[in-house]
């Protein structure tokens, strides 16, 4: 794997000091990079009134959240070098965390701590003794135990239908605070009632910018580099004193608990956690996609790929229906560019990369 | 090991010490395992159901783990062969379904058969499509390995999809392979008999093959060191592409076997049953082809045991056996040598 060239950061210029502490001295390099960040950075901050409606703010709250999960499993796959198939794993705990709290303790903010915490607490145990498991052997033992426990949970989620109402999933309340009806300021502001709703939108937007901060900030310190050393010659950082499996097992600890919040915040935004929204293996495929499509080994990788999966999800279909529509007379090509399909493009776009730019889309902007 | 040398003439080589703890687990667990059950027929019954689902887990992780001894590669997109083996006795099914029907063992028996032959050779092309357009160009790092073959089987999963449709297709049993031989108050399912003699017919076959012929002496040698096989003038790759075909189609095999006991297929078929595929391959030691002959009769054994004892625990039980054999032997039960 070279993916050096997303590591170095060298001598940070004095200039613009307090942006590129922000982004801790690991900035996009790229000026079409920069010009495409700053642009879904405003997009995400004007939804609400830029697009006004309730399935365009959806489809932005789920792109700040998916940035966050694909930015914490980028840190496994593009900084570690290791594959988990348990990331959504630790997303759903995350989700349920929030259910289960909310729906039994009552729709405040402690029920809200106590869900995340109880989480949190779960989801760094499993990654701790999965890691511990599994890494100590060899690194790919992880990919193969990850898959069995997320499935094992996977089952368990849907059985247990007495604590995570099964197949069904949990409905619950939010906090007053966070409810449509909750009026922050009397009048609406350009035409938009500024409710909780919003509120909600804005935690979820400022949260996940902040955890993106500071995931970015542990892969551009000192351990993160260390992690980079394990990822480009395991045997030479063993060498030179570090220990290759505690790194590996603090990393798939940190990624677990960054994909631990961004469920909760899933769960929050939708008002309800089942199976199919946070724990279901597609949506582990849909990360690893992400991830690799946006590019590895660098988390601004993660927020162009969860933004353009989670709009290609939304729109791709739409275009391929026209497209589907138009070649209906020939039967192989009318079925392969049918909406359903459209999983299948994503995947030979997937291969594609991983063989012809590894870097993905921005090791390729870089390059330029 | 010094008794073992004393054994032999002057002039033999000594013999590898056998490993026999391991095999003596199986029959140990069915022993133990026997009190626990009020009566002697349901212990019959779930022991050779667990017998059957070993053998068939065993037919589609045995591929597997002979790629990855062999080549280094952890394919993730095994699945899809177990998924194509099953769809491809759509192909067969299709214009022979009376032969299906017909109350007649010898024509039931050959229906099977004809479905088994078909979606090996279906498994082996695509097998072998699937090496050169996927696997070739990412020997020797795992991590591209990995990404790779999810990639494929994402779009190999599509294009069953796309051929035969995204919703749930039945298949029945021909018609004298259903219901059960009974014995007193004992009663087996006679499809699963069927499982336990091709299952073991395959072992028994793989066995043969890699001890007793050339090209499996080549194979064990390739498994310990490809170089020097390749030093000596053999050509490792020719071998390698062959047994991943051989994987293929085993993998194809075991979907056959798969589908005529679940009775339905889907794409995902052959990714659900990777969980346990991945966990026998692991608990046998990876490249071991006798460690996932014990692994998938243990978790088979132990799945249908703990199913019927203790239903909420039946879950977890695969994990735990896995934990418990990671734990006794970190590398799996045969860890194998790599130089």
């Amino acid at each position: 794997m070279t993916l050096a060239m997303s590591s170095a950061a060298g001598t940070p210029p004095a200039r613009n000091g307090i942006l590129l502490g922000l982004l801790s001295a690991d900035p996009p390099r790229s000026r079409v990079l920069s010009l495409l960040l700053v642009a879904i950075l405003a997009t995400l901050v004007a939804t609400p009134f830029l697009i006004p409606g309730s399935q365009p703010i959806g489809t932005a709250a789920k792109i700040c959240i998916f940035i966050l999960l694909a930015a914490s499993f980028d840190l496994l796959l593009g900084y570690t070098g290791i594959v988990s198939f348990a990331h959504t794993m630790f997303f759903g705990i995350g989700g349920y965390g929030i259910a289960i709290a909310l729906n039994r303790l009552g729709a405040t903010w402690t029920s809200v701590a106590i869900g995340l915490a109880a989480a949190l607490a779960l989801s760094a145990v499993l990654a701790f003794i999965i890691g511990l498991v599994s890494l100590r052997v060899r690194a790919i033992f992880f990919s193969m135990i990850t898959l069995a426990v997320a499935s094992a949970m996977l089952v368990l989620a849907s059985q247990l239908s007495g604590f995570t109402g099964g197949e069904d999933g949990l409905s619950f309340q939010l906090p007053p605070e966070l409810r449509p009806a909750f009026r922050v300021l009397a009048d609406p502001v350009m035409g938009i009632a500024i409710n909780g709703r919003l509120l909600a939108y804005y935690l979820i937007l400022f949260v996940s910018l902040g955890m993106f901060l500071l995931l970015l900030r542990i892969v551009n310190s000192p351990f993160g580099r260390v992690l980079q050393a394990i990822r480009e010659n395991e045997f030479r950082a063993e060498a030179l004193g570090y220990r290759v499996v505690a790194y590996r097992i603090a990393a798939s600890v940190i990624a677990a608990l960054a994909a631990t919040v961004a469920g909760a915040l899933l769960a929050l935004w939708l008002r309800y956690n089942g199976p199919d929204t946070t724990l279901s293996f597609s949506i582990m495929i849909d990360v690893l996609l992400m991830v690799v499509i946006g590019g590895m080994g660098t988390l601004y990788g993660s927020v162009i790929g969860a933004t353009l999966f989670v709009l290609a999800q939304s729109y791709l279909q739409v275009l391929m229906g026209t497209v589907s529509g138009s070649l209906a007379a020939v039967p192989l090509l009318a079925s392969i560019t049918h909406p359903d399909r459209w999983l299948l493009w994503l995947g030979i776009l997937f291969v594609t990369s991983v063989y012809a730019f590894p870097g993905g889309i921005v090791g390729r902007l870089r390059r330029e | 090991m010094s008794s073992s040398v004393a054994d032999t003439k002057p002039g033999d080589l000594p013999r590898t010490p056998r490993d026999w703890v391991p095999l003596l687990l199986v029959p140990a667990l069915m022993v133990l395992a026997a009190p626990l059950f009020g009566n002697v027929s349901s212990w019959v019954t779930l022991t050779t159901a667990g017998l059957a689902m070993g053998m068939m887990i065993f037919l589609m992780a045995s591929g597997l783990t002979l790629v990855f001894g062999l080549m280094d590669v952890i394919n993730f997109g095994h699945g899809v062969f177990i998924s194509l083996g099953a769809y491809a006795t759509l192909l067969v099914l299709g214009p022979l379904a009376a032969w299906g029907e017909a109350d007649s063992l010898v024509l039931n028996l050959s229906l099977l058969g004809l479905c088994i032959l078909a979606a090996m050779a279906v498994t082996a092309a695509v097998g072998m499509l699937f090496e050169r357009v996927i696997v070739r160009p990412v020997y020797g790092s795992h991590l591209k390995q990995i990404l790779v073959t999810v990639g494929g089987l994402i779009v190999a999963e599509q294009f069953i999809h796309a051929i035969w449709g995204a919703s749930p297709i039945t298949v029945a049993l021909p018609q004298t392979l259903r219901g059960a031989f009974v014995f007193g108050d004992v009663a087996i399912e006679r499809y699963r008999v069927i499982a336990v003699v091709i299952g073991l017919a395959v072992f028994g076959l793989m066995h043969l093959v890699l001890n007793r012929t050339r090209i499996g002496l080549l194979i064990r040698a390739g498994v310990e060191n490809a170089e020097m096989v390749e030093s000596l003038g053999y050509r490792i790759r020719r071998l390698f592409v062959s047994v991943f075909v051989a994987g293929s189609a085993l993998a194809g095999l075991g979907g056959v076997m798969w589908a005529f006991y679940r009775q339905t297929l889907t794409a995902g078929m052959g990714m659900d049953v990777m969980v346990l595929v991945f966990i026998v391959i692991i608990i046998g030691g990876l490249g071991s082809i006798g460690g996932c002959f014990v692994g998938s009769l243990l978790i088979a054994l132990t799945a249908n045991y703990v199913g019927f004892l203790a239903p909420k625990l039946a879950l977890v039980s695969n994990i735990l056996v896995m934990a418990l054999v990671l734990i006794w032997r970190p590398q799996g039960l045969f860890p194998v040598n790599r130089q």
